[in-house]
C-alpha cells in the first residue's frame, strides 16, 4: 500500500513566505502518511505565476483513513520553536530542511540536541540569521516624525530586513511604543499600531515615508560629537553596523567625513598639549664631575669619546662671550664659516644677526653666543660642504653640555634662535611661530625667548616676505632687550 | 555669551561624556510599556542602535548634565583648570531631549554623569530629578544610568536606585596614591565606602525582591565602575587585583577599562601618547577570564613578564603557553574546568562540546562544525583522530601562534 505513495512526489504549495500554520498542518499530515522528506517539495503560491517551472507533478496526499489510528508526531518544544524561527529565513529550502529533520526526529529524538548534525547546524544557523536580523531591525529601524492626532504623536518609518521578520518583529515594537502611533513599512509588509490594536498591511517602498525629521539634525550631532577620534576601529563598527543597513541610517553619511578628521584631530590634540608642555624631561648625561668654569666645560667635551662624529667636524666651536653676560643667544650649530674660524654667528646669518642685533642697540660684545649643537652637520657636495641639520639624538646629546653652559653664564634671558635651539631648550618638538613674542619660563629657571633662526630669513626667496619677517625678527630682540635692561 | 542652543549644547556635552567607556543597557528587569501606556521598554539583553567609528557602540544618550565642574581631576577634560568650552543643560531639556531620542529609536535610555557645580548634593540632585521626571511625569520605561557622586548625600544615592536601572561609581585609578596625585579632590577611601553601601543596597533589594514581588527595585542592572588604563604607572597585575577585588568585595556588574585617550587641553603631569587600546582590549580578556573561565590574577599574570600582561597573544594562549603540562586536552572526556583553559575555545564552543559529546566520540570534522577555528585549538587538544604530537613541547609554538606581523600603511593614520 505504502509503496504507491512513494514512488510519487509530493508538491506542497504554502499560502504565503509566512505561513508558519499551512507547513504545520503539511508535514503533519505527511509525517503521518510516513513520507520520506526526499519526496516532498515545497513552494509558496504565486511562485509559479510568476515564472518557476512546476516540474514535479502534484500528487495528493493520501486521505486520512478513519479507521487507520493516526501515527503520533512528536517534537520537542525546543526544536519546535527553533523551526518556526528558522522558518523566517529568506532561503529558499528552509521548508524542506525543516521537513527533513522532523522527519528525522521521529526515529533519533534527541536529534536537535546535536549541534554537529550537518542538518541541524544548518537549522540553528538560519535560525540564528534570523534572529540576528530581528535584533538588527529593533536596533536600526528609525522613525520620523509625521505630526500629531488626538495628543498622540505618529511616526512612519522605511526599513529593509533581510528576511521574512516583519509580522514577528511587531510585538517588540508594541511594547516599547505603546505611547504613540506608528507605522513600519518594509518592502514585504508593513506593521501599524494605534495604541490599541496591530494591524498588518501590504509592503510599501521608500518614498512612502518622509525623508527628513527636526531631531535627525540633533542625533547627528550626538553621532558626531560621542565618536572619539583618538581610537579608530572600522572593523568593529562595520561587523556590528553592517554597510547593507547604512542607507537607511540618517547617521551613516558623517561616517566617512569622521574617519578623515580622526587623524588631524588626534594629532592636533596631542601636539598642542606637547607645546604646552614647556616644562620636562630630563636627558641626563651622567657625568660625576661638574665642570667649574666654560674652557673646563668645553675640554670635556672635546674629551668625550661617545660624541655623534658620523657627518660631523672634528672641531669643537666653543661659545663665545662674557662669562657674566645679561642675554644668552643659543644658535643651531656651527655652519661652514663658523666651523672654519670656530666661532659662533660669523657666517651669513651672523652677519644678519649682527644687523639686527645693532638696530635693537644690543652690543654683540656684551652677549653669550653659542650652539644647541656644537659641532658642524654636514653633507659633502663636490667642494661644498651642506649643513645638515642635525637629528633629535644629537640634540639631546648635546642637551647636557647646553644646560651646563646656561648654569656657568647664568645670563638673566636666554634666547633659542631656531627649532633645534627651542628643541634642546624645552625638550620638546616646539612650534616657534606659536610661542615667539613672549617671554616663557624656561626650564632651568632662566627665563626663555623663542624666535626664528637668522638662517631662516635668509632663505625667504620673495624680498617682501623676507622683510616681513625681518621686522619680526627685529621685533623679538627689541623685546628681549627691553626684558633684560628695562627702561 | 550668547545663549546656547540645545543643539549646541548636545554638541559639547556629548563630546565631554565620550570618555565614558560603559554603554551597556543590558542586565535590568524587563519592563514595558503595555501596561503603563507611556513608551519605553527594556528586555534582558541590550540594543546597540549605532556604532561610532570607534567601534563602540551607541545604546545610551550618554551626555553631562554640565561640563563646569569644581574638581581638578588631571585625566578628565573637564576639569576646572581645563579651557574646554562650557555649558549646562537644564533639567527639562534632558528630559525631552531623552524622549525625542528614544520616540524616534534612536536610543535604549540614557546614560547621565555631570561634572560637579555648586556642590554633589546639589549636583546630585538634579541627576535625580531627570530620572524623576522620565519615570514619573513621562512614563518613561527605558533604560536610566545615573553617574553617582560618591561625596553625595546616601538619601540621594537611595532615590537614584529608584528611578536609574544603573548606578555607577568610578574609581578612576587602580590605588589611592594614584587618585591623590591626580584627582586631588577626591578620595579613595570614601569611593570605595559608597561604593560599598551601593552595593549592599543592590543586594538586600533583590534579596527582598524574592521574597515579595511588591518590594521596591533598586538599581537592578546592578552597579558597574571605571578605571583609567595608562595614566598612572600601575602595572596589569596591580589592575587586575584591583579589579578583582572590587568584583569579589562589592559585587560589581562591570568594571570598564578605558585607555587614557589624549585629551584637548591635557594636564601636563600624563603621558602623552596614542592610548594603549590592546592594552585595554588583553584586560578585557583577562577580566573575562576572571569572571567566567575560572582563572585567578596570578595564573594570568604567569603569561605576563614584570606584571604586564604579553601584548602579542591573548592572556589565555600565554597562560597555556606556560603552562604546557595541562594539554593537551581530550575533547572527549575532559571535564568543563580544562576545556574552558583551551586557548581558541570559549563559553559556547564548550557548552557544544558538551552536548555533543552525548551522541558521538568527537573527530575532528565535528569539531569544525561547532567551533570558531580549529586551527587554533589543534596543538591544545586530543580527539579520536587528532593527538599534537611532540608540537606542544616545541620552543617554537610560541612564535607559531601570535599573530603575524601586519604590513604598516603607508596611507594610514
Amino acid at each position: 500500500m505504502m509503496t504507491a505513495y512513494l514512488q510519487s512526489a509530493y508538491r506542497i504549495t504554502l499560502a504565503s513566505e509566512v505561513d508558519l500554520e499551512g507547513w504545520r498542518d503539511h508535514a503533519r499530515r505527511l509525517l503521518q502518511a510516513g513520507i520520506a522528506p526526499d519526496q516532498v517539495s515545497w513552494t509558496i503560491a504565486g511562485r509559479c505565476e510568476a515564472g518557476e517551472l512546476d516540474l514535479s507533478p502534484k500528487a495528493a496526499l493520501p486521505e486520512q483513513n478513519s479507521e487507520q489510528i493516526a501515527r503520533p508526531v512528536r517534537i520537542s518544544k525546543t526544536l519546535l520553536s527553533l523551526i518556526n524561527t528558522a522558518l523566517l529565513h529568506s532561503n529558499e529550502d528552509r521548508f524542506d530542511l525543516a521537513y527533513r529533520i522532523l522527519y528525522r526526529a521521529q526515529s533519533v529524538p534527541g536529534l536537535h540536541l546535536n549541534p554537529a548534525d550537518a542538518d541541524m547546524l544548518k537549522l540553528n544557523r538560519y535560525a540564528k540569521a534570523v534572529r540576528r536580523d530581528i535584533h538588527k531591525m529593533h536596533a536600526f529601524v528609525r522613525f520620523r516624525k509625521i505630526g500629531e492626532s488626538e495628543g498622540r504623536e505618529q511616526f512612519v518609518s522605511w526599513f529593509e530586513p533581510d528576511h521574512h521578520i516583519t509580522e514577528a518583529v511587531a510585538p517588540f515594537f508594541c511594547k516599547r511604543f505603546t505611547g504613540m502611533d506608528w507605522l513600519i513599512v518594509t518592502p514585504e509588509a508593513s506593521i501599524a499600531w494605534d495604541g490599541d490594536k496591530l494591524s498588518v498591511g501590504p509592503g510599501g517602498s521608500k518614498d512612502d515615508v518622509p525623508q527628513d525629521d527636526v531631531v535627525e539634525a540633533e542625533w547627528r550631532t550626538y553621532y558626531a560629537n560621542i565618536f572619539n577620534p583618538a581610537r579608530v576601529k572600522i572593523n568593529a563598527m562595520k561587523s556590528e553596523m553592517p554597510m547593507k543597513y547604512w542607507k537607511n541610517l540618517p547617521e551613516s553619511d558623517l561616517i566617512p567625513q569622521l574617519l578623515e578628521q580622526a587623524g588631524t584631530r588626534v594629532g592636533a590634540m596631542v601636539s598642542q598639549a606637547q607645546d604646552d608642555l614647556l616644562v620636562n624631561h630630563q636627558h641626563g648625561v651622567a657625568n660625576a664631575n661638574i665642570p667649574e668654569s666654560l674652557d673646563q666645560l668645553y675640554d670635556m667635551l672635546e674629551q668625550q669619546t661617545d660624541a655623534p662624529m658620523e657627518k660631523f667636524s672634528d672641531r669643537l666651536v666653543r661659545g663665545t662671550g662674557p662669562i657674566n653676560a645679561d642675554i644668552m643667544l643659543v644658535g643651531e650649530q656651527p655652519g661652514d664659516q663658523e666651523d672654519l674660524q670656530g666661532m659662533p654667528f660669523v657666517g651669513p646669518a651672523g652677519q644678519l644677526l649682527d644687523r639686527a642685533l645693532e638696530q635693537v642697540q644690543l652690543d654683540r660684545q656684551a652677549l653669550f653666543l653659542t650652539n644647541a649643537v656644537k659641532r658642524f652637520k654636514f653633507t659633502r657636495r663636490g667642494k661644498r660642504r651642506l649643513h645638515e641639520t642635525p637629528n633629535v639624538g644629537e640634540i639631546n646629546y648635546y642637551r647636557w653640555w647646553v644646560e651646563q653652559e646656561i648654569r656657568l653664564v647664568n645670563p638673566g634671558l636666554v634666547v633659542a634662535l631656531g627649532a633645534t635651539a627651542a628643541r634642546c631648550l624645552t625638550g620638546k618638538a616646539v612650534k616657534i611661530s606659536r610661542y615667539r613674542g613672549e617671554i616663557l619660563p624656561g626650564k632651568a629657571g632662566q627665563p626663555l625667548l623663542i624666535t626664528v633662526h637668522p638662517s631662516y630669513l635668509l632663505r625667504i626667496p620673495d624680498e617682501q616676505g623676507r622683510q616681513v619677517e625681518y621686522a619680526k625678527f627685529v621685533r623679538d630682540l627689541q623685546l628681549a632687550a627691553d626684558f633684560s635692561s628695562p627702561g | 555669551m550668547s545663549k546656547l542652543s540645545r543643539s549646541e549644547k548636545l554638541a559639547i556635552l556629548a563630546d565631554a561624556a565620550k570618555y565614558d567607556a560603559s554603554c551597556a543597557s543590558s542586565g535590568s528587569v524587563k519592563r514595558n510599556s503595555a501596561k503603563s501606556g507611556g513608551i519605553g521598554s527594556t528586555g534582558g539583553m541590550g540594543i546597540c542602535h549605532s556604532y561610532a567609528p570607534d567601534g563602540r557602540c551607541i545604546s545610551l544618550l550618554k551626555i553631562l548634565m554640565t561640563n563646569y565642574c569644581m574638581f581638578n581631576c588631571l585625566y578628565c577634560i573637564n576639569r576646572s583648570s581645563s579651557n574646554v568650552q562650557r555649558a549646562a543643560f537644564t533639567v527639562q531639556e534632558i528630559v525631552d531631549l531623552t524622549l525625542d531620542f528614544y520616540k524616534r529609536n534612536y536610543i535604549e535610555g540614557l546614560f547621565l554623569s555631570s561634572g560637579i557645580i555648586r556642590s554633589p548634593d546639589y549636583t546630585m540632585e538634579q541627576l535625580v530629578e531627570v530620572a524623576r521626571r522620565l519615570r514619573v511625569v513621562h512614563r518613561f520605561g527605558g533604560y536610566i544610568h545615573l553617574k553617582t557622586i560618591p561625596e553625595a548625600d546616601p538619601e540621594l544615592l537611595r532615590q537614584a536606585g529608584q528611578c536609574a536601572d544603573r548606578l555607577s561609581i568610578n574609581i578612576e585609578l587602580p590605588d589611592d596614591e594614584s587618585i591623590a596625585r591626580l584627582a586631588p579632590e577626591k578620595d579613595g577611601k570614601l569611593i570605595r565606602r559608597t561604593m560599598n553601601n551601593l552595593g549592599k543596597k543592590v543586594r538586600d533589594a533583590k534579596a527582598e525582591r524574592k521574597t515579595s514581588r511588591k518590594a521596591p527595585l533598586f538599581a537592578p542592572g546592578g552597579h558597574s565602575t571605571q578605571m583609567i588604563i595608562g595614566a598612572d604607572a600601575s602595572d596589569d597585575a596591580k589592575i587586575l587585583t584591583t579589579s578583582n577585588g572590587l568584583y569579589g568585595s562589592y559585587g560589581l556588574k562591570r568594571v570598564y577599562y578605558s585607555a587614557f585617550s589624549p585629551i584637548p587641553d591635557a594636564s601636563s603631569n600624563l603621558p602623552l601618547q596614542a592610548p594603549p587600546l590592546l592594552r585595554e582590549h588583553r584586560l578585557y580578556q583577562a577580566d573575562w577570564l576572571l569572571r567566567f573561565y575560572g582563572f585567578s590574577v596570578s595564573e594570568i599574570m604567569q603569561g605576563g613578564t614584570a606584571g604586564q600582561l604579553d601584548l602579542a597573544i591573548d592572556p589565555k594562549l600565554a597562560w597555556a603557553l606556560q603552562n604546557r603540562a595541562c594539554f593537551p586536552v581530550n575533547i572527549n572526556l575532559a571535564d568543563k574546568e580544562s576545556l574552558l583553559r583551551i586557548p581558541g575555545l570559549g563559553g559556547k564552543g564548550v557548552g557544544k562540546i558538551l552536548q555533543a559529546r552525548r551522541f558521538t566520540s568527537l573527530r575532528l570534522a565535528d569539531l569544525e562544525r561547532i567551533c570558531q577555528s580549529v586551527k587554533k585549538i589543534l596543538p591544545f587538544i586530543t580527539t579520536v583522530d587528532w593527538h599534537p604530537g611532540k608540537q606542544l613541547d616545541s620552543l617554537k609554538l610560541y612564535d607559531r601562534l601570535k599573530p603575524p606581523p601586519e604590513q604598516l600603511s603607508l596611507f594610514g593614520t
